[in-house]
């Protein structure tokens, strides 16, 4: 069967099916994160005895995941331009970096988890650490889910590199678009868990 | 071979498998409320001929137990509304119509499609293995307010949790679809304004799935940790059960909870809502042969009612301890959202003046929908307005009021669909009529004499949710009586269902005996020929165009010649 | 219109303004469905298809259904702003002063009512989850000199009539809901959260604290007592509950 606008745009509409698709589901995420938000800040103006977050979290752990994350949307954004330029191995390199780079961001986040469970501070601890990790539990999940994606369009997705090109590097797009939203999470979760 | 319809991504045979599934578990859900209404007439008497299959656990000797009545209940909510109801609306007829009616080739995203069903399926089967769980289902209300949730011994509100999770991102990718598929794949010439109102319903309720949801899933996942890692999100300080002060780091809000589950749970009502009031406008033009009568007036409020439903959540919390700002701004905008379901409610009732109406079983079902969905949203007033919330809030009133809308109101409007439809999805079977006319009138009456005494007993101050149907108190004595005729009619409504079931399948099996368009209708599920040539150049429901030589006119039909016969 | 909607007997002072909403709301509703049940009943014998075989392309005209709709939204506007918001504000914002009023606490739990009387002191002793106990519902800390004198009882509320309470309600579990039907009272009492509730009784008599919010298998007998008394039969009570204390 074929479904029209899957890689060509609409005339009236100007779009193609999946990124319509991409931003209905980035918008049903931000009220997901959005309600997770809304439900920190409730806990914790109407908690008696908050912990000083930077003194439990590590922030230097965390600036450097940031970096991390920020480079890997960066390389993201380079493969999708190689890939649309037709260069096949531009792309497998930024692609492959991206995925490094979000690899090495869940071994910092295991890092840090680690180091909390070993001094005993467990989600049952009080309700900040409680939020902590649940949060970035969330995040992490949402970072897994796009590199599986990623690493599918690095290397068995792309053999639709030779067969549709097109529909490829929309596909990489929304790939992309999908991981810059997980890393804009991050951006607002850094300060709020760690910095405020 | 059969079992390729399970991977089918073809939306005709996605949409029945929905529509198979939800009315399973309508049935369900269904019968766990015979068991309610059972125990509700007779207290503490054993249940009679299935008693003995409940389980030792939950019913010995037949006679159900409080916890398990607890569990029917929450189950029978939850069920009814997620896994009955809006599957069967937004599923079933949204994947079958959608497509046909704006005259797409299929979904936009076929195997999202499927997926969708197919954590719909995971989600219900979670949910029915709850039951066999140790300590059985959840029983803290479809609601689940904590800390009751969070506390709850064994593993069913646990296993809820996750069934909802499931649910949930099953209604997420079905969303996004929906409305892709509406902007994007109309087919040419279907303008915005063009669209069938099934359509904007569908396309307004995808977006309440899509926002109000995840309110829910946060909801469910920080209920989890609370019940598995051990958090506190719900849980203050300085509770004590069971006389023993609670291991808990707390500083919690149990509150939290409320807020988060009515931000999805008022949207959802409308979830509840508008695919039916869309299935109803679809079979009222069509057996009025006239056009709806303030189509686009219609569509608006759709929009109004759509925005506002997020903004009237805490009226379910009236009584929580809320001052009179809040309260006066929450009680404003539920007033104000009454206004759109006025209006669409009216012009459907406006759209029959002037019509030549048919009295066909689905019509039957769409003018009852009328009053019953006015009698669920009337009652619905006192509930908005804080002050007469006091007595009425969590009374049988309440169980009343939105039964109308869910019961009488959508359950009838998807009859509506099925008996109009069957021939479209079947290729040209019908059902049979007097066995449909029968299911008609004794649903009406059955439904009516369940529901009706409800406000009698609400007024009078019984509770809902109560083991013994509020037998110990003496205020309820005078309106206990009433729960031994609304239980019989609860039996009635059963065995008049069995004339639905028997209807279903013998149709199912039957002979084709009509062609591609029998109930002469103008949208374009009902034309034949490729969807690629499809074009189309006018309004959904051009019935009786003056100075027409056929009472209809399809979508597709071109201005073309007027001059001399067109047959 | 009262008798006919069979509301419990009303007893507070503000009960009748409670009522009256209630039935003024029950007229608009009666009004709009009779009318709309005329319309429909007429409109489905008038254009069946036997008797009216062509339909009216155009159907209805005129605009007054529009004036309708507006005549509802009027009425709702009505009913919200002149009765609704101020006999709620009453209920949350005019609290009377404590020094003329009885007050008292209540404490739900799984499933029961306790209920905390501050004593002749009028202040209330020290309570605390190490001293609950099954003697202790409470957690009252009798060493407390305001808390030596406290009267406490289980699933039995006595009140003088004529004369503002305060009730102070709280729950040690689950999320119950105390409501008082004949006092038009029901307030939510939420585990971590305060819930003040006020309301004046306007008539002796004996009847039933209903849990009005699912909160475990016993919910359906989470019932109390409440009695309201002349004020010299309550000062008698709490005369005798008083000299229980002082002689254990
Ligand atoms: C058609 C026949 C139905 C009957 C006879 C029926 C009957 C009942 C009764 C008696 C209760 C109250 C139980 C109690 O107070 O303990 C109840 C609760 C409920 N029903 Fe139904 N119902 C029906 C259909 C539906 C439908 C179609 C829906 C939803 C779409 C629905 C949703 C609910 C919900 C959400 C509750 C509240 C559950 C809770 O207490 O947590 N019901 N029903
Ligand atoms: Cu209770
Ligand atoms: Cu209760």
């Amino acid at each position: 069967m074929h479904i029209p606008y899957t890689t060509d745009v609409r005339p009236d509409t100007g779009l193609t099916n999946p990124k319509l698709g991409i931003w209905l589901f980035l918008a049903s995420e931000v009220m997901l994160f959005g309600s997770l938000f809304s439900a920190y800040a409730l806990l914790r103006s109407g908690s008696t005895s908050w912990p000083d977050q930077s003194a439990v979290l590590s922030v230097p752990f965390a600036t450097l995941n940031t970096v991390i994350l920020i480079s890997s949307s960066i390389t993201m954004v380079l493969a999708w331009v190689a890939a649309k330029a037709g260069e096949l191995r531009r792309f497998r390199l930024f692609m492959g970096l991206t995925l490094v780079l979000g690899a090495a961001f869940m071994v910092v986040k295991a890092i840090e988890y680690n180091d909390k469970f070993s001094h005993g501070l467990l989600p049952s601890t009080d309700n900040f650490l409680g939020l902590y990790f649940t949060m970035t539990g969330v995040h992490a999940i949402h970072v897994l889910v796009g590199m599986v994606v990623n690493a599918y369009l690095l290397w068995p997705g792309s053999a639709m590199f030779r067969s549709d090109s097109v529909r490829f590097t929309n596909r990489v797009e929304i790939a992309g678009i999908y991981w810059h939203f997980v890393d804009v999470v991050w951006i607002f979760l850094f300060p709020v868990l760690y910095l405020l | 071979m059969f079992l390729k319809h399970f991977y089918s991504t073809d939306h005709k045979i996605i949409g029945l498998l929905y529509g198979f599934t939800s009315l399973f578990f309508l049935l369900v859900g269904f019968s766990l409320v015979v068991l309610i209404r059972w125990q509700l007439a007779y207290p503490g008497e054993p249940v009679p001929y299935v008693g003995g299959l409940l389980g030792a656990a939950n019913a010995p000797g037949g006679v159900i137990l409080p916890e398990f009545y607890n569990q029917l209940g929450a189950m029978h909510g939850t069920i009814m509304v997620f896994l009955g109801v809006v599957p069967l609306a937004v599923g079933a007829f949204g994947n079958y119509l959608i497509p046909l009616q704006i005259g797409a080739p299929d979904m936009a995203f076929p195997r999202l499609n499927l997926a969708s069903y197919w954590f719909y399926f995971v989600g219900g089967a979670i949910m029915l293995g709850s039951f066999l769980v140790p300590g059985g289902a959840a029983n803290n209300g479809w609601t689940s307010y904590p800390p009751l949730s969070d506390l709850a011994p064994g593993n069913g509100q646990t296993w809820w949790l996750a069934g909802m999770l499931c649910l949930i991102f099953s209604s997420l990718l079905g969303a996004l679809n929906f409305i892709t598929t509406i902007v994007q794949l109309r087919a040419p010439g279907m303008t915005w304004f063009r669209l069938p109102f099934f359509v904007w319903a569908q396309f307004v309720t995808a977006f309440l799935l899509l926002l109000a949801f995840p309110a829910l899933q946060a909801a469910a996942l920080l209920q989890g940790m609370d019940r598995l890692a051990g958090t506190s999100f719900f849980l203050p300080s300085g509770l004590a059960v069971s006389g023993q002060p609670l291991d808990v780091a707390g500083g919690g809000n149990a509150l939290l909870w409320q807020h988060l589950f009515w931000f999805l749970g008022h949207p959802e009502v409308y979830v509840l809502i508008l695919p039916g009031m869309g299935i109803v406008a679809e079979v009222i033009t069509n057996n009025t042969r006239k056009p709806l009568w303030g189509y686009r007036l219609m569509v608006y409020s759709l929009f109004v009612l759509g925005f506002l439903s997020f903004v009237v959540w805490a009226h379910h919390m009236f009584l929580t301890g809320m001052g009179t700002v809040i309260s006066a701004f929450f009680q404003a905008t539920t007033m104000i959202i009454s206004i759109p379901s006025v209006v669409i409610l009216s012009s459907l009732i406006l759209s029959l003046y002037g019509g030549s109406i048919r009295f066909t079983t689905p019509m039957l079902f769409a003018l009852a929908f009328l009053p019953m969905f006015g009698i669920g949203g009337l009652t619905g007033l006192p509930l908005g307005l804080a002050t007469t919330d006091i007595p009425l809030h969590d009374t049988n009133y309440v169980v009343g009021h939105f039964h109308y809308l869910v019961a009488p109101g959508t359950i009838f409007a998807l009859f509506a669909g099925i008996y109009h439809w069957f021939p479209r999805m079947t290729g040209g079977r019908m059902m049979n009529d007097t066995l449909g006319r029968i299911h008609f009138v004794g649903s009406l009456i059955c439904m009516n004499v369940i529901f009706l005494p409800m406000f009698v007993q609400g007024l009078a101050g019984v509770n809902r949710r109560l083991w013994d149907g509020g037998a110990v108190y003496a205020h309820a004595q005078e309106v206990l009586s009433l729960n031994i005729p609304m239980s019989m009619a609860a039996f009635g409504l059963a065995f008049f269902q069995l004339f639905f079931i028997v209807n279903l399948f013998l149709s199912l099996r039957g002979p084709r005996t009509v062609t591609d368009n029998p109930w002469g209708a103008t949208t374009l599920e009902w034309q034949t020929g490729p969807v690629a040539a499809l074009r189309v150049y006018r309004d959904p429901y051009e019935y009786s165009v003056p100075g027409e030589p056929t009472d209809f006119l399809p979508q597709n039909v071109g201005p073309a010649p007027r001059s001399g016969p067109a047959e | 219109m009262m008798e006919w909607l069979g509301l419990p007997p009303a007893a507070s002072a503000h009960a009748a303004g409670v009522d009256q909403t209630m039935v003024l709301v029950h007229a608009l509703m009666a009004v709009l469905f009779v009318g709309w049940t005329i319309f429909f009943t007429y409109v489905l014998i008038r254009f069946r298809r036997t008797a009216h075989r062509d339909a009216s392309y155009h159907g209805l005209r005129g605009r007054w259904s529009t004036v309708i709709e507006g005549a509802v939204l009027v009425a709702e506007v009505a009913l919200l702003v002149f009765f609704s918001v101020p006999l709620w504000s009453a209920r949350v914002d005019a609290f009377p002063p404590e020094a003329q009023s009885t007050v008292v606490r209540v404490v739900a739990e799984q499933f029961a009512w306790n209920v905390h009387y501050p004593g002749a002191d009028g202040r209330f002793g020290r309570t605390s989850l190490e001293l609950l106990g099954p003697s202790n519902p409470l957690g009252l800390d009798r060493t407390d000199p305001a808390g030596r004198d406290d009267i406490t009882t289980i699933n039995q509320l006595n009140l003088p009539v004529n004369r503002p309470v305060i009730v102070h309600l709280s729950s040690k579990d689950m999320v119950h809901s105390f409501a008082l039907p004949q006092m038009r009272v029901k307030q939510d009492a939420i585990p971590g959260i305060a819930q003040p509730v006020w309301f004046t009784p306007t008539a002796t008599g004996r009847w039933e604290i209903a849990c009005s919010q699912l909160c475990g298998l016993g919910h359906y007998r989470m019932r109390g007592f409440y009695t309201i008394q002349s004020p010299t039969e309550y000062e008698a009570w709490l005369a005798s509950e008083a000299a229980l204390i002082a002689t254990p």
